[in-house]
C-alpha cells in the first residue's frame, strides 16, 4: 500500500463520481479564501485607519452602505450557484444514477463492533438470506444454511475485493450499533445502521491497495475497526472469487478464506 | 464579588424599597433571589466546568499527540482502570471526548452566556430591578448545579462516564455502560433548568423594559438574549423528551431507538425491538442545531456592546442586525437534518435541507458585515474587552465560512464525521464565542465587583490566547482533508491518519499552551478582585442603562428610576462636548 499518496489534503480519487466532488471543494474553498481575505483586508485596514490617536474622533453618520449590499448580493449570488449549479446536481445524480443492476458486483456487508463482513453472491447471483439467530464466530452474517441461494456465498471479514472500472453497488447495514462504511480515496460514506439496508454504489478507474475506515463512533474498538479495500483487474478479481469460492457441497474444504478475521 | 448594600451617597436602597431587613448568609449568597448573585452563582459554576472540560481535553490530547505513550505523573494518578500502566485506555479516551463536548456545551458555554450575563446584564440593561419571576430564576440555579454534579460523578460509574459522544447515539448509547445513565438524567435537570430560565428572560424583556424603552431602542445584547431564550423554550423540550425516552431503553425495557433483531458481541440483545435509531438523531439534531445559535448569539450580542463602545459610534446596521438574529432564530428549526446527511437521505430531504443551511448562512454574513463595517469611521480603543471583541470576527469568519463545504451534501459526503467538522465548530465556539465572552467579562466585571481588570494582564492573556488557539484548531481542517475521522482513539491505525500525524503534535502543544496562556486571566480574576482600581457608575463611558447603576448594583440595582430617552449607541454626536449620550440621561 503506497503511503506517499497520503498527505495534507485530499487524497487521490480513484472514483467515476469523485472528480465533481473534488472540484466542488475546490470551488468552495477559493470563494471561502476570497471572502476571507475580502473581509480581512478591509477590516485590518478599519482597524488601523480607525485606531484611536490624539485629534481623531469617530464619525456619527453611518457610511452608506452601498458597496456592501453588492458585496452580500455577490455572495448570495455564488451560495445559489454552489447550492443548485453544483452540490444539487452533482449529489442528484450520484444518488439518482444508480449503475444497472445487471453489470454491477454487488456486496452485501454487515458491519459490527468492530469488524466489516462482507458477502458476495456466488455464481447464482443471489445472496443467501441473513438470519441474525444463526450468527456465531464462523458465520458472522448470519447466512442462513437452509438456503440454497447461500451456499455458494463468499464471506470475507475486514477485506473488500473489487474489481476496477465496474460498477459496485454495496447494501450496507449493521448488527449492533451504527457504524459508517467509508472509503476516502473512493469518495464514499455511508452510515451502515441497524435495522435499515442502505444503497451505496462506486465504481473504481484504478487498481490499487486502500483502506476502509469507520466514520461513526461505535464503541471502544471504533478506532480500530479498518478494512482493507483491494482494487483488481478483472482477471485478478475473478481470480480471486476463484480460489476463495467455497466448495461445493460434497467436496473436501479448499483452502481456508483469505483473512477470515 | 459582593453584592454590596450600601452605594455611594443616598440612603442606599433602590427606589423599590421592600421593606425588608437585611437577609441571613444563606439567603443573599446562596440561596439567592437577586439576578445578580444568580448570574455569578452561574458564571463562576460555568467557568469552573469551562476549565474542567478543557482539562479533560487536554489530557485527551496526550493519546492523540502520542498514541500508546504512557503519561508522565498523571498517567498514575489516573488509575488502572482508565489508565492502565500510565497508558489511556480506549473506553476512557471515549469518555473523555464525550464529555468534554458535553460539559463544555451544556455545563459550560452556555451557563456562560445564558445564565451568567444573560441574568446578571439583561435586567439592567432593561432598567428593571430584577427579572420577572426571582424565585423562578433561583430554582433554575438549583437544579442546574445538582444536573452538573451528577454529570461529573458518572466518572465514577461502572464502565466510567458516557462514552457515546455528546450526541449519544442509539443504538451503542442505549447498550452503554451506567454512565450513560447518569448522563441522561443529569440532562433532563439540566434543560429543565433552561427551559425555567428561558420563559423568565422572554417575560422579563416583554415585561419590565422601563419607560421610554422601546423595542427599538433595546441594545443588540438584549436582542441576541430574547431570540436565545426562544430557541432554549422551543428547541429544548423534543430531546428532553427524547432523553427520557433513551432512559426508558436502558432502564425500562423499551426500544424506541432499538430496532428488531440486533447482535451484540455475538449475542441476541434481549429487547423489545421495532425501534428506530433514526428518531433519536431527528429528535436530538432538532435541539442540537438551534443550541449552536443559543451558543453565538450572546457572544454576538457582546461583541456589538464592546464594538459600539470601543468604537465611540453608533452600531452600522442596527436594525439590520436586529432583523438578521430573528431570521436566523426562525431558521435555525429548519436546518438540523444537515447533521443526518449521510444516513441514507433521500434526495427530496436532503435537497431541502441543503437549501435552508445555504440560506441560513446568508444572515450570519449580514451580522457579520455589519460588526466589521462598524469599525469604519470609528476612533477604536483597544482595550481589553475590544481585543477580545475584534478578534472574534475573523474567527468567527473561519468558522462560518468552513461551514459551507459541510452544508453542501456533495461536499459532506467526503467531509462528514472527519476533523474539517471539528475544526469548524471549535472556530465558531473556541475562538469566536468564547472569546467574545472573555470580552464579556474584561467588560462588565467592573459592573459587578466596583473594580476594574488589569488591562496589561489583559492583554497578555489576549495575545497568548489568540496565538494558541489558532494553533489547535487551523491544522484540523487540514486533518479533516485528509480524510481523518473523528473520536479515533489512534489515528495512525490509517494510512491516510500517518499522513497527519505530525499536526496531531501541533494541535496538542498549542492546547496545552492555550491552557497556560489563561493563568494571567485567572491570576486577574482573583486580583482585581481586592486590588483591582475602583471604578463609578460608567468607567467605560457607555450608553446603556446598566451603566447607570452603582458598581455593584445594590438590591433593586438603580438609585432612582431610569428612564430612556434615546437610542442605544449615541456615541460622537454631533454638537455635542462628550463623545457619549447615555441613553439614561435626560438631555443636557
Amino acid at each position: 500500500m503506497d503511503e506517499k499518496i497520503y498527505g495534507w489534503w485530499l487524497p487521490p480519487d480513484v472514483s467515476v463520481h469523485g472528480a465533481k466532488i473534488d472540484q466542488l471543494m475546490s470551488v468552495l474553498h477559493w470563494f471561502m479564501l476570497l471572502l476571507f481575505i475580502g473581509w480581512g483586508v478591509f477590516f485590518v485596514y478599519c482597524l488601523v485607519r480607525f485606531r484611536a490617536r490624539p485629534g481623531h474622533v469617530a464619525v456619527y453618520t453611518p457610511v452608506k452602505g452601498i458597496a456592501t449590499k453588492y458585496i452580500e448580493a455577490f455572495v448570495v449570488v455564488v451560495e445559489i450557484f454552489l447550492l443548485f449549479g453544483l452540490s444539487t446536481p452533482v449529489w442528484l445524480s450520484y444518488k439518482n444514477n444508480v449503475p444497472d443492476a445487471k453489470k454491477a458486483l454487488h456486496v452485501r456487508l454487515v458491519a459490527e463492533q468492530f469488524a466489516w463482513n462482507f458477502q458476495y453472491p456466488g455464481k447464482d447471483g443471489k445472496f443467501g438470506k441473513n438470519d441474525p439467530s444463526q450468527i456465531s464466530g464462523d458465520n458472522p452474517l448470519g447466512i442462513d444454511p437452509e438456503d440454497p441461494a447461500g451456499k455458494d456465498d463468499l464471506v470475507t471479514v475486514n477485506n473488500l475485493h473489487v474489481p476496477a472500472n465496474r460498477p459496485v453497488i454495496v447494501d450496507v447495514s449493521s448488527k449492533d450499533v451504527i457504524h459508517s462504511f467509508n472509503i476516502p480515496v473512493l469518495r464514499v460514506k455511508q452510515d451502515t445502521i441497524p435495522g435499515q439496508l442502505i444503497s451505496v454504489w462506486f465504481e473504481a478507474t484504478q487498481t490499487g491497495h486502500f483502506e476502509l475506515a469507520c466514520a461513526q463512533l461505535c464503541g471502544l474498538g471504533h478506532y480500530r475497526m479498518r478494512g482493507d479495500v483491494l482494487i483488481d483487474t478483472p482477471e485478478e478479481f475473478a481470480k480471486w472469487q476463484a480460489e476463495n469460492a467455497p466448495p461445493p457441497p460434497g467436496e473436501p474444504a479448499a483452502a481456508a478464506p483469505e483473512e477470515k478475521k | 464579588m459582593s453584592v454590596e448594600h450600601h452605594t455611594a451617597g443616598g440612603n442606599g436602597h433602590a427606589h423599590a424599597d421592600h421593606g425588608h431587613h437585611e437577609l441571613p448568609f444563606w439567603r443573599k449568597y446562596i440561596f439567592s433571589v437577586d439576578h445578580k448573585v444568580i448570574g455569578i452563582q452561574y458564571a463562576v459554576t460555568a467557568l469552573v466546568f469551562l476549565f474542567f472540560g478543557f482539562s479533560l481535553m487536554m489530557l485527551l490530547r496526550w493519546q492523540l499527540a502520542y498514541p500508546g505513550q504512557p503519561l508522565p505523573v498523571l498517567g498514575k494518578l489516573l488509575g488502572e482502570t482508565a489508565m492502565p500502566g500510565g497508558v489511556m485506555a480506549p473506553e476512557f479516551y471515549n469518555q473523555l471526548g464525550a464529555m468534554h463536548g458535553t460539559i463544555m456545551v451544556f455545563l459550560g458555554v452556555v451557563p456562560l452566556a445564558v445564565g451568567g450575563f444573560g441574568n446578571f446584564v439583561v435586567p439592567l440593561q432593561i432598567g428593571a430591578p430584577d427579572m420577572a419571576f426571582p424565585r423562578l430564576n433561583m430554582v433554575s440555579y438549583w437544579v442546574f448545579l445538582p444536573g452538573c454534579i451528577l454529570m461529573v460523578c458518572s466518572f465514577f460509574a461502572d464502565g466510567g462516564a458516557a462514552q457515546s459522544g455528546w450526541t449519544s447515539y442509539p443504538p451503542l448509547s442505549d447498550i452503554a455502560p451506567p454512565g450513560q445513565t447518569m448522563w441522561c438524567l443529569a440532562m433532563v435537570l439540566i434543560i429543565t433548568s433552561s427551559l425555567l430560565g428561558s420563559i423568565n428572560f422572554i417575560v422579563t424583556i416583554v415585561q419590565l423594559r422601563a419607560k421610554g424603552l422601546t423595542y427599538w431602542r433595546l441594545p443588540f445584547f438584549v436582542h441576541a438574549q430574547l431570540v436565545t431564550a426562544f430557541l432554549l423554550l422551543l428547541a429544548f423540550p423534543p430531546l428532553e423528551a427524547a432523553t427520557v425516552m433513551q432512559l426508558m431503553d436502558r432502564l425500562a425495557g423499551t426500544s424506541f431507538f432499538l430496532p428488531s433483531g440486533l447482535v451484540v458481541s455475538g449475542e441476541q440483545l434481549k429487547a423489545a425491538g421495532g425501534g428506530s435509531p433514526l428518531l433519536w438523531q431527528h429528535l436530538f439534531w432538532f435541539l442540537a442545531h438551534p443550541e449552536v445559535y443559543v451558543l453565538i448569539l450572546p457572544g454576538m450580542g457582546i461583541v456589538a456592546e464592546v464594538i459600539a463602545n470601543n468604537t465611540r459610534k453608533p452600531l452600522w446596521g442596527y436594525r439590520l442586525l436586529v432583523y438578521s438574529v430573528i431570521f436566523i432564530g426562525f431558521m435555525s428549526f429548519v436546518v438540523w437534518a444537515h447533521h443526518m446527511f449521510m444516513t441514507g437521505m433521500g434526495t427530496t430531504m436532503s435537497t431541502f435541507f441543503q437549501t435552508t443551511t445555504m440560506i441560513i448562512s446568508i444572515p450570519s454574513v449580514v451580522i457579520l458585515t455589519c460588526f466589521i463595517m462598524s469599525l469604519y469611521g470609528g476612533n477604536i480603543r483597544f482595550t481589553s474587552p475590544m481585543l477580545f471583541a475584534t478578534a472574534f470576527l475573523p474567527m468567527f469568519a473561519i468558522g462560518g465560512l468552513t461551514g459551507l463545504p459541510l452544508g453542501l451534501t456533495a461536499s459532506d459526503i467526503y467531509l462528514h464525521d472527519t476533523f474539517y467538522v471539528i475544526g469548524h465548530f471549535h472556530y465558531v465556539v473556541a475562538p469566536g464565542t468564547l472569546f467574545a465572552l472573555f470580552a464579556g467579562i474584561y467588560y462588565w466585571y467592573p459592573k459587578a465587583t466596583g473594580r476594574q481588570l488589569s488591562d496589561k494582564l489583559g492583554k497578555v492573556h489576549f495575545w497568548l490566547s489568540f496565538v494558541a488557539i489558532n494553533f489547535v484548531f487551523m491544522p484540523m481542517f487540514f486533518q479533516g482533508m485528509a480524510g481523518l475521522s473523528r473520536r479515533l482513539y489512534d489515528p495512525t491505525v490509517y494510512a491516510h491518519g500517518r499522513g497527519v500525524q505530525a499536526l496531531n503534535v501541533v494541535i496538542s502543544w498549542g492546547a496545552w499552551g492555550l491552557a497556560l496562556a489563561q493563568l494571567p486571566f485567572i491570576v486577574n480574576f482573583f486580583m482585581s478582585l481586592r486590588a483591582g482600581a475602583r471604578v463609578a457608575e460608567n468607567p467605560w463611558h457607555s450608553t446603556t442603562l446598566e451603566w447607570a447603576a452603582p458598581s455593584p448594583p445594590g438590591h433593586g440595582n438603580f438609585l432612582t428610576e431610569p428612564v430612556v430617552y434615546r437610542e442605544p449607541y449615541e456615541y460622537s454626536v454631533p454638537g455635542k462636548t462628550k463623545d457619549y449620550s447615555p441613553q439614561f440621561q435626560a438631555e443636557g
